[in-house]
């Protein structure tokens, strides 16, 4: 995605009951409450709304959330730059054509057996979930050799039970096949263009997925309809659900979206981080097409990442979802070490809701009327 | 500079620096020319409104419009020199000289009571009425020895925010 992106206004989807931002925006001179009695100067001066924006300029923490962070490169000089051409060597020309075969012998395997069994086995559904179940896994596990995936798994594997869903941060969409290939959750995704498209349609359909459409304001209660539809019943796969909305650089974390926490389940939080001296493994779809991406991982070294099963978490009591899903954001940021920041995902796709604007006008107009009154 | 190629020369460096009196280390410049490039999406040489827009946090400021009458089309020399107000190194005057020509937005030197009453606008939305803002406005420019008539010229700012001790700095991060 490149040039202008159609900026629509979704103030009407984004949640308009949020923590307060000014707790997360560095702030100096908006915390000073003025007092004393109105003068001219105080309305002419209006250094702090000035230095908010020029500190906007010069650095932001949205923006620092979608920069990637490539390695730092250490070829460079006379000695280290043979070596790093030896492994240029070794990635694009021997361990490249190795893990495409890998991943062709993998292909096939699984559609010479997932074809008669998805096709054959119509009747014996009970089987044919489980076989369907299985060889998803193997196919994700032979995605993950070809990018040479060193996935250390930690806490106790998801298991089947009714009533729960599973929500992790999301860094690209590599994350989802790194946990399918242990277990085969359903998902639920923006539908995508091409061969990932077919994808989705035809093999992730029978694991089970949700599809949204991020332009769609309407799509929020279709979307969560069908999320309590799923974990009600007894026979779906797990649900896997990535709450950022978008692909964070692993740094950081994005404000969670509130409809996996209004499910009435438990939630089960997971953590992944990447390990980036092998490589950077955002994908930063601004820049790269999910192709090029996955390219990318198969001429790099490996894939290397943890991944955390962390302890299922439930509603308490006088807890409002949005702080449900801020407390598990704070579980998942603090396990894998990614700093949080009080934006939403989705304002890399829409400006702002005027409601933040708002406040700031508020506060200001109220502060001014309170000192016209002072004597 | 030309087109936003992502090297600086030592002669770039130093050019800048001159553009902006030196309120900014060369390190800070280098810094800001990564910022520039960062929000420059499109590769043109300046960053357009949309793309100053695309931050949340300075499309949600409320003089957020004003500034991107001054921010439209500068390219990167003219950008640091917009920026030059807020730097530690920077004098209280030319602080007072950036607050002065955002209120001037027509550029001829003088402020009415209107321009005044346009910023006020923008700082309290709808939550204060016009006439309200007039109200105020009148009585605080009659208190200060000023009519509704009046023009205030950059003096008239020295002398009214001169001495109250003006915060208004943003530290650039360096690698």
């Amino acid at each position: 995605m490149s040039g202008s992106e159609k900026l629509t206004s979704l103030s009407s989807e984004l949640d308009l009951d949020r923590p307060n931002l000014e707790d997360y925006l560095p702030s100096g001179s908006s915390i000073q409450e003025p007092h004393g009695k109105l003068r001219l100067r105080d309305l002419l001066d209006i250094s702090p709304a000035l230095t908010e924006a020029a500190g906007a300029i010069v650095d932001d923490s949205f923006t620092r959330c979608f920069k990637s962070n490539p390695p730092e490169p250490w070829n460079w000089n006379v000695y280290l730059f043979p070596l790093w051409c030896c492994g240029v060597v070794v990635r694009y020309l021997i361990l490249f054509p190795g893990r495409v075969i890998v991943l062709t012998v993998g292909w096939i395997i699984f559609l010479s057996s997932f074809i008669p069994v998805h096709f054959l086995l119509k009747g014996h559904d009970n089987l044919r979930k489980k076989l369907e179940r299985f060889l998803v896994e193997l196919i994700c596990s032979f995605f993950v050799a070809s990018w040479t995936g060193v996935v250390k798994y930690h806490g106790p594997r998801p298991s089947m039970r009714p009533k729960q869903v599973f929500v992790a941060n999301h860094t690209s969409m590599i994350d989802f096949i790194i946990l399918e290939q242990m277990t085969a959750f359903a998902v639920i995704m923006q539908k995508h263009p091409g061969w990932v498209g077919l994808l989705q349609k035809t093999i992730l359909e029978s694991v089970g997925c949700i599809w949204f459409n991020r332009a769609e304001a309407k799509d929020r209660e279709i979307v969560a309809r069908k999320l309590r539809e799923h974990v009600q019943g007894t026979d779906n796969n797990p649900l896997l659900i990535f709450p950022e909305g978008t692909c964070v650089n692993n740094h950081y974390t994005v404000m969670f979206k509130k409809g996996a926490f209004e499910l009435g389940c438990t939630v089960c939080p997971i953590a992944i981080k990447y390990n980036k001296i092998f490589v950077d493994a955002f994908w930063n779809s601004r820049k790269q097409s999910f192709t090029m991406h996955l390219l990318q991982l198969m001429t790099s070294w490996a894939v290397v990442c943890d991944v955390w099963y962390l302890e299922p978490q439930n509603l308490k009591p006088g807890e409002t979802p949005i702080e449900f899903a801020e407390r598990v954001r704070d579980i998942i940021s603090v396990r894998a070490g990614l700093k949080k920041v009080p934006w939403d995902g989705y304002l890399k796709y829409s400006r702002p809701s005027p409601k933040h604007r708002e406040q700031k006008q508020q506060s200001f107009a109220e502060s001014m009327l309170r000192r016209l009154e002072e004597k | 500079m030309g087109n936003t190629s992502s090297m600086l020369t030592q002669y770039d460096i130093e050019e800048v620096q001159e553009h902006c009196n030196c309120t900014f280390s060369q390190q800070e410049i280098v810094s800001l020319y990564q910022r520039f490039c960062q929000l420059d999406r499109n590769g043109g040489g300046f960053i357009s409104a949309e793309e100053f827009l695309s931050v949340p946090e300075f499309a949600v400021n409320p003089v957020s419009q004003r500034l991107l009458r001054m921010l439209d089309g500068l390219n990167f020399k003219e950008f640091v020199a917009f920026l030059s107000a807020f730097s530690p190194r920077a004098t209280t005057q030319q602080k007072i000289e950036f607050i002065f020509k955002v209120y001037d937005s027509d550029g001829n030197g003088r402020v009415a009571m209107n321009d005044m009453l346009e910023v006020l606008r923008d700082l309290t939305g709808q939550f204060i009425s016009q006439q309200q803002r007039e109200q105020v406005l009148t009585q605080v420019l009659e208190e200060a020895g000023y009519t509704k008539d009046s023009f205030l010229v950059l003096s008239d700012f020295m002398k009214i925010l001169g001495n109250t001790g003006l915060k208004m700095e943003v530290e650039v991060p360096v690698d």
